[in-house]
């Protein structure tokens, strides 16, 4: 069996988009270790997406009957209404409490997803997500440290934390809001999991979860936040400019 | 590249041509001894030799894919280089002679995955009396420990 283009399309789009917010971080962590972590973690997450764009390009190929789609087509030449990347990773990094944030909340929805893709009728996709959940481990027990260390910390590393739950909390819901394609995964179930595991976290964190708050959709079906066209501008700015230019 | 007048005739030498190949990180041990290489057919010249990512956004997978066709391609062979994902690369295929390898090398080799726990020994001194100072290190699939009895930061190759 194979998944619908648009659902493997989301799923490396959320990496992809996470992965470029994250880079912009390169040279410029807290110190060193936490610079070489963030890059390290950005790595996994791009090449996630790499081996997500390649099996979405086969499909698209094998669908036209040419062989013009290819994993850099996908991540360079699409427009911002084509992405269906969530809203949460493409929110602007802000402080190191932020992007620290943004960075567990995924992960650990990544962890319970992927955990059921592993057992995926798509056998490609299965096989992604076996290899992926080794590193989305790491992910979230680095990420899940960070909450712990700021939110348990100084006043201002609390405050600090606090701010980003404020942010990025409204963008949590559509994690688990299923698009039309979006069939393959109970995200009832992983919303229970991911809830448990935010709260247990939160708790020792000394951080509330916020409640009855207005969650925003729309990344899923390509109506993004006004953040996703600056950053494809970055992303996308040699091939649009240069087009096909290689080194 | 030099080309070698041993010719290769089948798989097996196929296998000792792969053993050749350094890894571009680790240049002590080989991408065989890496379990990289998971599978290698040979029909006639085809050769189709099958690799498996270490980590998803490894970067040094390009160049060892480059480095088997180069070696392919100056023995006369015309290679295919096949990326295969399941099932997933795991530290448990490094053999332990190339676990002393990395030792050897200053790289804390990795445990295996059914030991829990397993202490992490100083790869100068020996100690057990090591620490961690973060779980990635200098490439992805590294974890940066310090010795608290010679002092020396090292690399860890984590457990995968």
């Amino acid at each position: 069996m194979q998944f619908p283009l648009s659902y493997i399309l989301h799923l490396a789009d959320n990496n992809l988009i996470l992965a470029q917010r994250n880079g912009d971080w390169c040279g410029h962590g807290p110190i060193l270790e936490q610079d070489i972590a963030i890059t390290n973690i950005t790595l996994d997450v791009l090449g996630q997406a790499r081996m997500l764009y390649q099996y979405a390009a086969e499909i698209s190929n094998s669908m036209s009957g040419n062989n013009i789609v290819t994993e850099d087509t996908l991540a360079y030449l699409r427009k911002e209404n084509e992405f269906k990347n969530c809203l949460l990773v493409e929110h602007p990094n802000g402080d190191w409490a932020q992007t620290v944030l943004k960075q567990y909340l995924f992960s650990q929805f990544q962890f319970f997803l992927y955990e059921e893709l592993s057992n995926s009728n798509d056998e490609r996709i299965a096989a992604i997500a076996v290899k992926s959940l080794k590193e989305i481990s790491y992910h979230v027990k680095w990420s899940s440290e960070w909450v712990l260390r700021l939110g348990d910390g100084t006043a201002e590393s609390h405050d600090r934390m606090t701010n980003a739950i404020d942010s990025l909390w409204m963008y949590t819901g559509e994690m688990f809001t299923p698009a039309s394609y979006e069939t393959f995964a109970d995200l009832t179930k992983i919303m229970e999991k991911w809830m448990q595991a935010v709260k247990e976290i939160f708790e020792e964190a000394t951080l509330a979860i916020p409640e009855n708050m207005f969650m925003q959709v729309g990344g899923k079906n390509g109506v993004h936040t006004e953040h996703l066209g600056f950053l494809l501008t970055d992303l996308q700015y040699l091939q649009r400019t240069y087009p096909n230019a290689e080194w | 590249m030099e080309i070698l007048n041993d010719t290769i005739t089948d798989v097996d030498g196929l296998w000792k041509l792969m053993e050749s190949i350094p890894d571009p990180e680790i240049p002590v041990i080989s991408i065989t001894d890496l379990g990289i290489v998971r599978t290698i057919e040979l029909q006639g010249k085809n050769v189709e030799v099958s690799i498996t990512p270490t980590y998803s956004g490894c970067p040094a997978m390009d160049m060892i894919a480059m480095q088997i066709k180069m070696e392919l391609l100056s023995r006369g062979f015309s290679p295919v280089i096949k990326t295969v994902l399941s099932p997933a690369w795991t530290t448990d295929w490094i053999s332990p002679a190339a676990k002393e390898k990395l030792n050897a090398y200053g790289i804390a080799p990795p445990s295996l995955s059914t030991e829990k726990n397993a202490v992490v020994k100083c790869p100068l001194c020996n100690s057990s009396h090591t620490e961690m100072i973060s779980h990635f290190g200098s490439t992805a699939c590294k974890a940066l420990y310090r010795c608290n009895d010679c002092k020396e930061c090292f690399d860890l190759f984590k457990c995968h």
